[in-house]
């Protein structure tokens, strides 16, 4: 239909390959990397050399709201301050007192594991990062930080906020890294109960306040109010650390599986700062794994 | 093309990058979901005026810029704004004579294309659903292309991008 206009435009305006083939060309290439990003994850390298390219832009629009955390600090008024100072100190007291029992627990702990003739070490290296505040891609849940492969972060690492898990670091630039949320419809994490350790896996559905357990039974004893920690069974996070609360619980007449509905319970709308944690290493994690599994099987199951 | 044609693309490109400043800046959540896609406006509004110049290349080129710079997946939003800036190069000779508001319904059918294209790419690499907000940024696109239009004939004019 389109042919006639073609041939009478083709020579004034278009050199090289038609106007048709170009987009078809293009059309292949996108389709064709969409699919190498999606099943593989094998652009890193062009992603991060990108990135380098776009990171003036992200950090000019972050600048704006960098700007206004400054000027509410510089604005703020005494009486704000010294309350504001008053609950860190009062914060700071508690947490110190909580400290002081939980390293008396900790020796205890490795005494225990001693005897037991295992050896999980507990302390691990932690970094403090700051989201740039810019707008990614609003249907999948990301966030952009503002420390890369400069500063040592690997794909895989996890990052948390001060009350628990938000999420694992995707893609490292040199000077940004890009970390998926623990609610991303593509994000699943190992938990269990905290009150009985039931094991199973807290997926994302895509909503920031949401994630969903699956393939619980009806019979399995999950209440609401549960605490999900970590299990650390899939290697890449460390045990024990907070998730999500469960709530609510369905059972539903005629399907096998109970849906489970948890809250995480990071802030993920609202950190401005979290926390990289360097994961035990690869050797000592295997140990840790196949011992845990030995307890399960012979604890019987579940 | 002479060194005479490449008059100006810093021109092009420094539009380009404001709107992709523009869709990173955060905003507030009552006006998140109203966003409109400035970057596939900018790419239309140059394939109609230049498009002996700016066209697939240029689209598919920002297009992947703009997938890393959101986070999407590679290729996403290249995919769209190279079909979108093929149609426009194709119809520019129609759509520049258009009256404006006819003008504008083209282009809004253009952006709903780029939206369209992207919710099938999501849809097909298994991501969720998003609700019919989802449209939303392509009206207020619509409404925003008068403005956009006359600023960057403006900028266009003042720099004679040739």
């Amino acid at each position: 239909m389109r042919r006639p206009r073609y041939k009478t435009i083709k020579p004034l305006f278009v050199q090289g390959p038609t106007a048709v083939s170009r987009v078809l060309i293009a059309a292949g290439l996108s389709i064709a990397l969409i699919v190498a990003d999606h099943r593989q994850q094998r652009l890193e390298q062009l992603r991060s050399t990108l990135a380098v390219v776009v990171y003036p832009l992200h950090y000019l629009a972050s600048l704006p709201d960098t700007l206004g955390q400054a000027l509410q600090g510089r604005l703020a008024k005494e009486e704000e301050l010294r309350r504001s100072n008053r609950e860190l100190q009062r914060d700071n007291l508690m947490l110190r007192a909580r400290m002081q029992q939980f390293e008396s627990l900790e020796s205890e702990n490795r005494r225990l594991r001693d005897l037991l003739g295992s050896s999980i070490r507990i302390g691990e290296r932690v970094l403090i990062a700051e989201l740039l505040s810019v707008d990614l891609d609003p249907y999948r849940q990301q966030v952009l930080i503002n420390k890369g492969s400069a500063t040592g972060i690997f794909p895989g690492q996890p990052v948390l906020d001060a009350n628990a898990v938000m999420g694992q670091v995707v893609q490292v630039n040199p000077l940004t890294s890009s970390v998926l949320l623990i609610t991303d419809a593509s994000h699943a994490l190992p938990v269990q109960i905290n009150r009985n350790g039931l094991r199973t896996i807290a997926a994302g559905t895509g909503l920031i306040n949401r994630l969903e357990l699956s393939h619980l039974p009806n019979n399995a004893d999950v209440r609401e109010g549960d605490l999900l920690v970590t299990s650390g069974l899939g290697g890449h996070f460390p045990p024990g650390y907070p998730v999500a609360r469960v709530a609510e619980v369905r059972h539903e007449p005629g399907k096998p599986f109970a849906t489970v509905i948890a809250t995480p319970t990071a802030r993920l709308d609202r950190s401005r700062e979290v926390l990289l944690v360097w994961t035990l290493p690869t050797s000592l994690l295997d140990g840790a794994l196949t011992e845990a599994q030995t307890k399960t099987s012979a604890g019987g199951g579940q | 093309m002479t060194a005479a044609a490449h008059k100006g693309t810093w021109v092009i490109l420094a539009s380009l990058a404001a709107a992709l400043f523009l869709t990173l800046l955060p905003l507030p959540d009552w006006v998140q979901d109203l966003r409109p896609q400035w970057v596939a406006m900018t790419l239309i509004y140059w394939a109609l005026t230049l498009p002996g110049r700016v066209g697939v290349f240029w689209a598919w080129t920002t297009g992947l810029v703009m997938d890393v710079a959101v986070g999407s997946l590679l290729g996403q939003h290249a995919l769209g704004f190279a079909v979108v800036a093929w149609l426009a190069v194709e119809l520019h000779q129609r759509i520049r004579v258009f009256p404006p508001v006819q003008q504008a319904l083209t282009v809004w059918v253009l952006l709903l294309l780029e939206r369209l294209l992207a919710l099938w790419v999501s849809g097909a690499t298994g991501q969720p659903t998003p609700t019919l907000w989802y449209w939303a940024p392509t009206l207020a696109g619509v409404l925003l292309w008068p403005w956009l239009l006359s600023a960057l004939r403006n900028l266009h004019r003042r720099f004679a991008v040739a």
